[in-house]
């Protein structure tokens, strides 16, 4: 009995791909419009989840809590005055204070993050030498020297031994020893990274010696945070404080593929494909209708018919989705995302090459099944369901 | 049988995406096993953001920028770098403001 069951239902499945055979042409292109819609759909999925698994890992170890000053709206440099302040709080260790600023490059039209280090950095106890740097780290008191990110290594047309010129904030052209390079890894966070001695990155902004950039805040007990943010604020009501949580929810937003640009992309072809499921939803050529009435009058049942339109737009679906993510995969994959990198680009000139390993996230390919596969079913079906339950005769005569 | 020929495609289909995730399989390996590095890096440096977008201070560091970033240029300048909008606006803009219950991080000075 169960064979004879599965015997029915694979002849109607082999009438189906007959018939989609008979109209190979429009079939074929509705296969490659319907894949080119699920590779754009599903690359942006793996690109963006991508980036937001490597963002948030990688990120998981940045600071618990910083606090910065705001004046007049803007971000301005912090009094260390403060950090004794917060330093003093309860459930807060240690404050360190953070160099750190931006510098346009005429030459290259590039901006690079120059970043102090100080000598409390350098020789913090328990620290590990960073395997992620070729030649060699800075060295207490050492002056004069840099570590440069691989995207200003390019630009910069520099290696190591190279120097690195800079101009200060009185005009002059400071030079620095290129001593060391971030490893090609690192690149997604620092690939236009200048790193100086701490003193030198002052003298080279002209940072007055009781201001920094911002401060690094620790914090005991991690659940503390907000407690304590809440107290700083009370205390210097002029500061900025942006927790561990605030820069991780930050990347959860920024490479969240149903927001921003990339949602605008992703409701585009959605939208297209919506057209074309309607389209097709909105009626039958008049060669379907007349199969269908054939198929009515030699007596096949409406759920014959209905099974073989399922199988049709099953069959069509499931191979151009199946098409689609494939190729979406291996363009991020293989290729680096490159149709999709203008638009992540922007105007960097430094943007770093992203080589990033995509999951397949079951929760996001659940979502791109049942916007794309689902609805193409139910638009085949539909209109051959209200075919299907009209007299055979009044069907034929119609088309 | 035609069927034959559709279920060897689809079966050929799936193969290929499992064989190009396994092949990636050495790649997330080497990712995973960087992490460590790339985490004591962070830690050493204090880093706090993805170096991605350099042409402006909130696209480099979006974490670290106020919300009207964007506009700091002039009062009501528009946003002008692409790298923006491919950023979402942070979640309390797309929450119901109450009275007296700005964020804290955004609390003006």
């Amino acid at each position: 009995m169960g064979s004879y069951h599965l015997g029915r239902h694979l002849k109607i499945l082999e009438f189906a791909l007959s018939s989609m055979l008979r109209r190979r042409t429009k079939n074929l292109g509705l296969v490659l419009v319907f894949a080119a819609l699920v590779f754009l759909l599903s690359s942006i999925v793996f690109l963006t989840g991508a980036l937001r698994t490597e963002a948030l890992a990688t990120l998981e170890a940045s600071p618990q809590l910083l606090v910065q000053r705001a004046m007049a709206g803007r971000h301005a440099l912090i009094p260390l005055d403060y950090g004794e302040l917060i330093a003093r709080l309860p459930g807060v260790g240690s404050v360190t204070p953070r160099y750190w600023g931006y510098y346009y490059d005429i030459y290259t039209g590039a901006n690079y993050t120059l970043l102090g280090i100080g000598d409390q950095g350098l020789e913090s106890p328990g620290s590990t030498p960073l395997r992620l740097v070729e030649g060699s780290f800075i060295m207490p008191g050492q002056r004069r020297v840099c570590l440069i990110g691989e995207g200003v290594a390019r630009v910069r047309g520099t290696r190591i031994g190279g120097m690195v010129s800079l101009r200060d904030a009185r005009g002059w052209m400071q030079e620095y020893e290129v001593i060391g390079l971030f490893a090609s890894p690192s690149r997604l966070l620092t690939n236009d990274l200048i790193l100086l001695p701490e003193a030198d990155l002052k003298a080279h902004f002209g940072m007055p010696d009781d201001r920094a950039t911002d401060l690094m805040v620790e914090v005991y007990n991690p659940h503390e945070v907000d407690n304590i943010s809440r107290k700083i604020l009370e205390r210097l009501p002029d500061a900025r404080p942006i927790s561990h949580a605030e820069i991780q929810r930050t990347y959860e937003t920024l490479f969240n593929w149903r927001g921003g640009l990339l949602l605008a992309m992703f409701l585009g072809a959605m939208a297209a494909f919506m057209i074309l499921a309607w389209d097709k939803a909105t009626g039958l050529s008049a060669d379907e209708r007349r199969e269908i009435g054939i198929l009515k009058a030699i007596g096949w049942e409406t759920s014959d018919i209905l099974e073989l339109k399922l199988w049709e737009g099953a069959a069509l679906a499931l191979v151009a989705f199946l098409a689609g993510v494939t190729a979406g995969y291996a363009h991020v994959q293989r290729f680096g995302s490159e149709l999709l990198m203008p638009v992540l680009e922007g105007w960097s000139t430094l943007f770093p090459a992203i080589d990033l390993a995509p999951q397949l996230d079951p929760y996001a390919l659940g979502v791109l099944f049942s916007l794309t596969v689902v609805p193409y079913i139910v638009a085949t079906v539909v209109p051959s369901w209200k075919a299907a339950i009209t007299d055979p005769d009044r069907v034929m005569r119609a088309s | 049988m035609k069927y034959h020929i559709l279920f060897g495609l689809l079966s050929a289909e799936l193969g290929l995406l499992a064989t190009l995730h396994l092949q990636s399989a050495p790649s997330a390996e080497r990712l995973q096993s960087e992490l460590a590095d790339k985490r004591a890096l962070v830690s050493k440096l204090g880093l706090t953001d993805l170096a991605l977008w350099t042409e402006a201070r909130y696209t480099r560091h979006p974490s670290q920028a106020d919300r009207f970033a964007a506009f700091q240029d002039f009062p009501s300048s528009i946003e002008h770098f692409p790298a923006g909008s491919i950023i979402a606006p942070p979640e309390p803009l797309r929450m119901p403001v109450e009275a007296g219950s700005a964020p804290s991080r955004h609390r003006a000075p």
